[in-house]
Parts: C-alpha cells; structure tokens; sequence
C-alpha cells in the first residue's frame, strides 16, 4: 500500500492537501489563519518561479516585480475603475504574461550572472516605478484595496460565510481559498513538469548545449517558462493584494525578488514541495525571531547562512538523502 | 549653463570612483572564485561605521581609518574561511544564498553595536568647498577621486608586478592548472577576499563624510558596485573602472537634468541596454565554453 502511494506520481499533492485541510483542526486564532493564507499564496508564487530556477536553471532575482505588478493591476482596476475582481486578475496576468515575454526574449539569452543582473534590473525598474508614480500607485505610502469579488459576492477576512450549511468565519473562507489556490497551482506546475515540456525544460537545466543539439528549442521553451512563473506571480500577487487589503510597494522590492529565491533554494530547489516547505519555514522564522527582538537580524542571516553550508541542496532533499541512507542501513544493504 | 553641467559631472565622477572601487573587490571575488560577493556593500559599511565610532571614542582619524580597514580585512578572510571554504561543493545560487545571508548577518551586528540612526565624519581637510568655473567641489571629493586613483594604480602594480598578484590571476583562469605548479589557492581565495574587504572599506571610508553613513548604506551600494561590474564586464578591472565611473555620471546627469526620483530607474536601464547588446557587458572576456 505504501509501496504503491510512494509510485504514485502526485503523492505530494495528496499530502499537501491533507495537510491543508487538516490545519483548521490545530489552529482557530485569526492571526494564526492570517499568516497561513500569506504564506499559502507566497508559496503558489514561489512554486511558479521554482519552474523557471529549478527546473529550467535559469535565475531572476526580479520575481517581485512581477508580483508587485499583479498586485496593483488589481488595486488600481478595482478601486480606480470599478472593475470586478476576477476580469482584472485575468488582464492583469496576460499583461504581466506579455511583459515579460517581451523582457524575457532578449534576456533570456544572458547566462549565469548576467541573467540575475538583467533580472534584478527589471524588477527594480518596475519597483522604482510603482514607488514614484504617486497619483495612480499612492507612492511608498502603499494604496488601500478592495475586498475580493466573485459574481458581486465578496470575499473578506472580516465577513461571515455558510458552506454546504456550516458557517465558517472570513479568515477561515480565505485560508481555505488560498489553500485550493495552491493545490491547484501545485497541481499545474506538477503536470507542466511531468509534460514533454518539463522534460525539455530539465534538458536545458541540464546543459543548455547539449539540449539544442538533440534538437529543443531552448529559446522558445526557456521564454515559455519564463512567462508562465511571471504568470504564477501575477496571479499570486494579485490575490495576496485583496487579502491584505492595504499593498506598498515592498511586495515588488528586491528584498521581497531575495526571498521568494531563497525560499526555493532554503526549500530544496526544483522540488514542488521542498518549495513550499522553504516558504512555510522563512515566512515563520521573522515569527519566531520576533521574541529576540534586536538579535532578529542576526539570528536570520545566521540560520540561513548555516542552513545553506551544512544542506546545500536545500532542507528537503537533505531530509530525504538522510532518511533514504537510514532506511538502506537498517535494511541491512551495503549502499 | 556650463556650470550647472559641470557641478553634475563632479557629483557624477566622485560617485562613480565609489561604485568603480566597489565594483573593483565584486571582480576581484568574482575572478578568483565565481562568486558574487553579496556582502560587499557591507564592507563599505563596516569601514564607515568603524570609523566614526572609533574617532567619537577619541582615536585620531588616521589610526581609527587604519583600525578600521584592519576590522574589514578580518571580516573579509572570515567570511571566506567560515562561509564560503566550507560550501566549495554548492552550485552557483546557495553560494549567493550563502553571501546574502552573510550580509543579513554582518547588518545585524552593525546595527547591534551602532543602532539605527545616521553617523556623520567630518571632511579628511578643509569644509572650505572649492570653485571651478562656478561649479562647487567639495574638499572631500578629490580625496575620493585621489585614494581611488592611488588603489587602482597599487592594483594594477600588485597583479603585474608581485607573485602573489599573478599566482591570483593564475588562480583564476584555471584553478587545477595553478594547483599543479604549486600555488595554494586556497590561500589565494582567502587573499582575494581580504583585498576585496580591504578595498570596500577604503571605499567607505573616503566617500562617508559626503554620503554619511549608517548600518543599511550597504546594501544599495553593493547593489550599485554589481551593476557596475556587470556594465563593465564581470572579471574585468579595466570595466569595473569604467563601468562604476559611466555609472556615477549617467546617475547625476538624470538626477540633474531629468528627475531625481528616475535616476537609479536609468542606472538599471542602463544595464539592461547595455547587456542586450553586449551579453558580457562592456570588457568581458570572451569565453568559449567547454561542453
């Protein structure tokens, strides 16, 4: 039986979503159901730029802007423009989608460094701009938005909501939307990288050389994979926006492009669920830090340091080596 | 009209000296390594804060500026010995992972032991600023402008004319190779971030009396001495130079003419168009690639 569900090929999917729908059980304050729904929708972003860093090997340290930008076609188009929320998310995402193919064609011919440098360049540009643009963007001061809409029923953390005849509360309603956000995103990425284009993607991962000369064309699938983790960020932004109800424009910072990356690599780098768990445990850790106030800083860049010497492909992966070697010795095998 | 041009372009080229030395010690890593060093704004910090720390506990400022680099030197061979030496087998991003979190961590003790708040150092000479032309150039600028010129030229006299300066070029073209003939490079490693240190301090120090200088200055900084080094072409000193001084002046020149709010907006494009025609940035090496 278990045999069978360790074959299974969305085993993680399955886990995930226990473990989403299991929460509820452990936790009932609202801070406590305010975080999981951050961290659920940073971790759809962080999953969708996994595609690009992790399987396709390619790095953007400007993930934010994309992000940032989702988030603000949202706040603009709804506040601005009365529009609902669901149109502008689908606009906003195929903007973004086209920006950064745009972007995306000529960069992605950079390597190494130079591919992280245009990378930051397009994240700060975007940045720079959503912080000076005062009267549609209302500068650093950030900018109020409205709660999210579906067919004129909205959907707010401070609202109370009946499903199949149990009232739920509205920070429950919206970790719960947030947790089908994200099994549904994990359930994309997982199909797009078990496709003929997944496997494409890990040749160019692989080596980019060797890939064109087995005939991929590493150009067209690294700017789709490009476009499609700009998507994700879009999307995710765009949700984290109504969530919070209130965005500046940190969410597009360098800071923010920093740790959506080190989530990834922290996590276990092209691993779906490694990511997660890299997001769940940075997202937690200022939480934790907190109580050591001024050592916070400290504290942070310490662990992180440590983490990444002692397990460099990322705490996941380690876990599984560790607990595979185990498994072998006390099997009595001589790997 | 010249003036106003003038005053620009001395803001610009001081500025620049700043972003070229950083962008100096991001090559010098980046040759003997591969690494992108993250942490080297925070030298810079290190080497302004250390200063005025050191001269308001009443050490004259030449002893406190020598005590100062000698702190950045330490911290530079520390981080190569107890971050990056163990790491030697992780790929290119949880090496950048590793230096970032460095960065966090040094940050931190800064602002442990300094707080938050801005530090001001007098000017090196005189406050009395000086005229060109109706242009205004602060004492402190040619300072800039004169220990950057003197570390470029120690730079260029150390990589041509020392052994230990070609056994670290050596070292950076083909790592086995110079092993074979004996250079230990991983000493070579450890030198290669200590002149980095030494150099982003040096750096810190001269321009602190203009731009001031608090726990989180290096951040943008080490941000700005990147794009300088890209723009020039990683592992070139002769683009890091360029690239940091084409950098300081596109920056003031927006800052003057266009909108102060844009300027660091065109230092981006800038990268940007520069690598879209040039993928190595200005003076990168061609390097053909072994498959």
């Amino acid at each position: 039986m278990i045999e069978k569900f360790s074959q299974f090929r969305l085993k993680g999917l399955v886990v995930l979503a226990i473990v989403i729908f299991a929460l509820p059980l452990l936790i009932s304050n609202p801070f406590h159901y305010s975080l999981a729904t951050q961290i659920a929708l940073i971790a759809g972003a962080v999953v969708g730029l996994n595609l690009l860093v992790g399987f396709a090997g390619q790095i953007s340290l400007g993930h934010a802007g994309f992000f940032g930008l989702g988030a603000y076609f949202n706040a603009i188009m709804t506040s601005h423009y009365g529009w609902s929320a669901i149109p502008a998310l689908i606009v906003g995402a195929t903007c973004v989608g086209l920006i950064a193919w745009a972007v995306g064609r000529p960069i992605l011919r950079l390597k190494g460094h130079y591919l992280s440098m245009a990378t930051l360049a397009v994240g700060f540009i975007i940045y720079i701009i959503l912080n000076n643009e005062r009267q549609i963007t209302g500068g650093p001061d950030g900018m109020p938005v409205p709660a999210f809409d579906v067919f004129g029923w909205e959907l707010s953390a401070f609202g109370q909501y009946s499903l199949f005849g149990i009232d739920i509360s509205g920070d429950l309603a919206w970790y719960l939307f947030a947790g089908v956000v994200l099994l549904a995103v994990v359930w994309l990425a997982q199909n797009l990288v078990d496709s003929p284009i997944g496997r494409a993607l890990r040749s160019v991962h692989g080596s980019e050389v060797a890939a064109s000369v087995v005939g991929v064309n590493t150009a067209k699938y690294k700017s789709l994979v490009f476009v499609v983790s700009a998507v994700f960020a879009s999307v995710m932004g765009a949700l984290y926006g109504h969530f919070q109800g209130f965005i500046t424009p940190a969410i597009a910072s360098f800071e923010f492009s920093i740790l959506l990356i080190t989530m990834i690599v922290l996590g276990g780098m092209g691993s779906t669920i490694g990511v997660i768990i890299g997001a769940v445990v940075l997202e937690l850790l200022p939480q934790v830090l907190a109580d050591f106030q001024e050592f916070e800083m400290v504290l942070f860049g310490l662990i992180l340091m440590l983490t990444m010497i002692f397990m460099p492909k990322g705490l996941l992966p380690t876990a599984a080596n560790f607990l595979a070697k185990r498994r072998s010795k006390s099997a009595g095998g001589d790997a | 009209m010249f003036s106003e041009f003038l005053q620009y372009l001395f803001t610009g080229i001081t500025i620049g000296a700043t972003y070229a030395l950083i962008a100096l010690g991001f090559t010098l890593i980046y040759n003997a390594s591969h690494v992108i060093n993250f942490a080297q704004g925070e030298f810079l910090m290190i080497g302004g804060m250390a200063t005025v720390s050191l001269m308001s506990m009443g050490v004259p400022m030449l002893l406190a500026i020598v005590l100062a680099v000698v702190l950045a030197g330490v911290m530079g061979i520390a981080l190569q010995r107890l971050a990056i030496a163990p790491a030697k087998d992780a790929n290119v991003v949880t090496l950048i992972i590793i230096t970032i979190g460095a960065s966090i961590f040094i940050r931190g003790l800064a602002q442990l032991v300094w707080g938050k708040e801005f530090h001001v150092m007098p000017n090196f000479s005189s406050d009395e600023p000086i005229q060109i032309f109706g242009a205004v150039l602060n004492s402190q600028s040619l300072w800039v402008l004169g220990v950057g010129a003197v570390l470029v030229a120690i730079l260029v006299y150390f990589f041509t004319r020392t052994m230990t300066g070609k056994a670290i070029l050596a070292t950076s073209m083909n790592k086995d190779a110079a092993r074979l003939v004996g250079i230990r490079t991983q000493m070579v490693l450890m030198l290669a971030f200590m002149v980095s240190a030494l150099l982003g301090s040096i750096a810190g120090i001269v321009v602190a009396p203009i731009t001031f200088t608090s726990y989180d200055i290096g951040i943008i900084l080490g941000l700005k001495g990147f794009v300088a080094a890209a723009i020039g072409g990683l592992g070139s000193g002769v683009g890091a130079v360029v690239g940091g001084l084409a950098l300081g002046v596109v920056e003031a020149m927006t800052a003057g003419y266009l909108s102060s709010d844009y300027k660091d907006a065109v230092a981006f494009s800038m990268i940007l168009l520069v690598l879209f025609f040039m993928p190595r940035g200005l003076f990168g090496a061609k390097v053909v690639e072994r498959v």
